[in-house]
């Protein structure tokens, strides 16, 4: 939960000196959480959006009311501010989460197909917040597009491959153990894209993936759609960033670190190499890129 | 075998059985053996399957074809893009077409096709091929493994269009033995080149030519994929030391290689030019055509590397001179991305779906009404219109007229400079008579006497006028309340519109 839920608990003693909500004020705080569950509604469009955030700024009353609301529906508060509106996600098993299995149909039976989707999001992050700078400034627009994001991620998979042919190893999976597969060659031997016959992108393909991903992501209110260039290019929207920075990388940072893969770093921003990244990490804030001391 | 040191160690092995294969290494070099054999496999298997197809086909031969188009696909890869479909079809037919010639083009179309197509492997969810071969692992049990290749990937170009480029796995098929420093093995294949040419052995010094330009393309190839790599993340690329060398080496090699072609196209050409048998010439006139494509290929690489430089730096500017912050955030590259992806499959899928479940934000949930539900189900599906939707009537506003002069202005004037043509008038005199009948209309007498003082000879000519206003300023100075400069004499000049006419038909 987020600082808003947390801090009704401990002012809940002295909250009854303000005067008492009426049910006037449970149907504006519903309004308000009603305005953030449409992510594509701009404050700045919406007058009555807009006061409401202002309400919810002032009058400290109405904000716990807010934020109550948006608890017992299920949601989570990412922030209240008049960029971003009110910005509120879907707590885990709410009835707002989004399913995998409706998300795209294949994912049900087939778990590498299920892995190109999840990829596909996580690069589409990592594309458009390159620098853990991006992800903390507030003021950061990402840029995006289709092709790079694929690009960006057959450029990891090479590295590794390349990786492995240097170590001799042999990454070829056994034939009974499809799950023991190196992740990275999944992306690789899928094909990028594909002739069709009305000119569309095979849905299977990467591009495919990532085309859906980037759709999918810009009816949640996180991208906007800019041009048709390089296969689709769009731009990230404050609500990205704080859905980003503040539940999927740390969900999925928790799931890394019990499988027992990332050193835990101190929280600075300092690019720690990861496994053995070592010529792809370089020292933050150094003029040019030098590369990071060993961690052995 | 826990202590290799010792003399007792051969009777260890022997009660340990007897080892499949004599050790690991000679395993791998079989296993590497494996795949470059399973890289033909889909040639073969073009052979074999040919006899499946609707119609009879044994003629063709198919593995033949199939090279071809890894050949043609492989020239075709430009920098930016791949090759074209279509254009690869296109040029694979005149072989296909000499294969059978009394076969319609139709059928040598589709054969074509059916080799390409067959080549990505379109039926397959990857669109590449799997061969399973077994090896031993270092523990001596016996493990069947999959290994994925592609021949021809399908990659997206600008505009959404789709290219084909040969994998790296089909140059090796197709030339072989390509495993090797891209530049030592050119320097090779050129000095060999200039050998054969110096000897008068011409077919092969265009064997070895070809074979140097599929290695100019894989040398553009790897540093198109660097150069990509730079314009995405400066810090991704080492430009303190590995780029630079890189930079500097392949500009140090696209001079060498420039100064070396032309010497070899300078030969090649008196070659052509010497020798009196005309085979001979032919083939010298084809290595001109490769050895030119070489050089092509070379000033393209030379112009990409000049640009490296520039983009490094904007990209510097961009990345890393913004005002640093203290704010720490997750690099989701380096600690999410980078390591989930070297994890096995079931792993991984943990981590993403981990980020998927808290990244994809919210949906509503659509709630059905069963009466809406019976609505949407009798809908009938609304008809693709090929027209696209309906043009909405546009809505017109009138313009307010906002002329200088109206109609009947117009009419008096024109009828006011309606002169006969032998009696000219003074520009003077006309104003006056037009101030008379309005104020106005001197303003719009006095404009068409200053447009007549050049008229369009030619066009009223052209256009079978039969007479045209013109004036002439005789340096009389004008003197009129409201204007100044010269008393044009206005007149009218009879234009021979008969004479005109058969003039036309004369130049018809």
């Amino acid at each position: 939960m987020t600082e808003h839920v947390d801090r009704s608990e401990p002012e809940a003693g002295g909250a009854p000196a303000t005067a008492a909500l009426t049910p006037a004020d449970a149907a504006d705080a519903a309004r308000l959480v009603a305005f953030g569950l449409q992510p594509k509604l701009q404050p700045a469009r919406d007058q009555e959006y807009a006061e409401l955030l202002r309400r919810h700024r002032e009058d400290p009353a109405f904000a716990r009311l807010a934020d109550a609301v948006a608890a017992g529906l299920g949601l989570v508060v990412l922030e209240v501010s008049p960029r971003a509106g009110m910005a509120v996600t879907a707590a885990e098993d709410s009835v707002f989460a989004v399913r995998m299995g409706d998300y795209a149909r294949r994912t049900a039976a087939d778990s590498g197909d299920r892995f190109l989707h999840g990829l596909a999001h996580l690069a589409v992050a990592a594309l458009a917040f390159p620098r853990p700078e991006d992800l903390a400034d507030d003021g950061y627009i990402g840029r995006v597009t289709v092709n790079g994001v694929d690009a960006f991620v057959r450029q990891a998979c090479r590295r590794l491959e390349e990786r492995a042919e240097e170590a001799g190893e042999n990454t070829d999976p056994a034939t009974d153990a499809p799950g023991l597969e190196a992740a990275w060659r999944v992306w690789a031997r899928r094909s990028a894209t594909g002739a069709t016959k009305d000119a569309r992108r095979p849905a299977a393909s990467t591009t495919g993936i990532v085309a859906k991903a980037l759709a999918f992501l810009t009816d949640s209110g996180f991208l906007q759609r800019t041009g048709d260039e390089s296969g689709g290019t769009y731009r990230t929207t404050a609500r990205y960033q704080l859905q980003v920075r503040d539940m999927a990388a740390g969900a999925a940072m928790t799931e890394l670190l019990e499988l027992g893969v990332v050193p835990v770093t101190d929280g600075t921003a300092s690019l720690l190499p990861a496994e053995d990244t070592e010529d792809l990490e370089l020292v933050a804030d150094a003029g040019l890129p030098f590369h990071p001391p060993s961690p052995s | 075998m826990t202590s290799p040191a010792s003399t007792d160690s051969v009777p260890a092995q022997l009660s340990a059985g007897p080892r499949p294969a004599p050790g690991p290494a000679a395993d791998e070099g079989l296993a590497r053996r494996l795949r470059a054999l399973a890289c033909t496999a889909p040639l073969h298997d073009l052979d074999t399957r040919k006899a499946n197809l609707a119609g009879e086909y044994s003629v063709y031969g198919m593995a033949e074809v199939a090279l071809a188009a890894i050949d043609l696909v492989t020239l075709n890869m430009d920098f930016d893009t791949g090759a074209d479909h279509d254009q690869i079809v296109a040029r694979l037919i005149p072989r296909v077409a000499a294969q059978a010639p009394a076969r319609p083009v139709a059928e040598h179309e589709r054969v074509a096709r059916w080799v390409l197509e067959n080549l990505i492997n379109v039926g397959s969810v990857d669109r590449g091929f799997r061969a399973v071969y077994g090896t031993f692992a270092p523990d001596g049990t016996y493990v069947r493994r999959d290994y994925d290749f592609k021949l021809i990937e399908e990659v997206p170009g600008p505009g959404g269009s789709v290219y084909l480029r040969t994998t790296d796995e089909a140059v090796n098929v197709l030339v072989g033995a390509l495993d090797t420093d891209v530049t030592s093995a050119q320097i090779a294949a050129e000095v060999k080149l200039e050998v054969l040419i110096s000897r008068g052995r011409l077919a092969d010094a265009q064997l070895a030519a070809e074979q140097a330009r599929y290695r100019t393309v894989q040398y553009s190839e790897t540093l198109r994929r660097a150069l990509e790599a730079t314009r995405r993340n400066v810090r991704a690329v080492d430009w303190l030391n590995t780029v630079p060398d890189m930079i500097a080496e392949a500009l140090d090699h696209v001079a060498d290689r420039y100064r070396h072609e032309n010497a070899i196209l300078t030969n090649i050409r008196k070659a052509r030019d010497e020798t009196e048998e005309p085979e001979h010439k032919r083939r010298a006139a084809e290595l001109v055509d490769i050895v030119k494509d070489c050089i092509r290929r070379h000033t393209q690489l030379q112009s990409r590397l000049l640009e490296a430089g520039p983009l490094f730096r904007a990209e510097q500017d961009r990345q890393a001179f913004a005002t640093p912050r203290t704010t720490s955030g997750t690099d989701l590259y380096g600690h999410l991305l980078a390591p989930a992806l070297p994890l096995p499959l079931e792993q991984a899928l943990k981590v993403t779906d981990a980020f998927f479940a808290r990244g994809t934000g919210l949906r509503t949930p659509v709630s059905v009404r069963v009466g809406d539900l019976v609505d949407i189900l009798l809908t009938p599906p609304v008809e693709r219109e090929h027209l696209g939707a309906e043009m909405p009537e546009p809505d017109l506003i009138a313009t307010p007229d906002d002329s200088r002069f109206s109609e009947e202005q117009l009419a008096a004037a024109t009828e006011l400079l309606d002169l006969p043509s032998d009696a000219p008038r003074r520009l003077s005199g006309l104003l006056a008579e037009a101030r008379r009948k309005d104020a106005d209309l001197p303003y719009l007498v006095a404009l068409l006497a200053v447009h007549a003082a050049s008229p369009p000879v030619g066009t009223a000519y052209r256009q079978g006028e039969q007479k045209l206003l013109f004036a002439v300023d005789d340096g009389t100075e004008l003197d009129d309340p409201e204007f100044g400069g010269a008393d044009l004499i206005v007149g009218t000049a009879l234009l021979d519109a008969a004479g005109m006419a058969a003039d036309r038909t004369e130049a018809a």
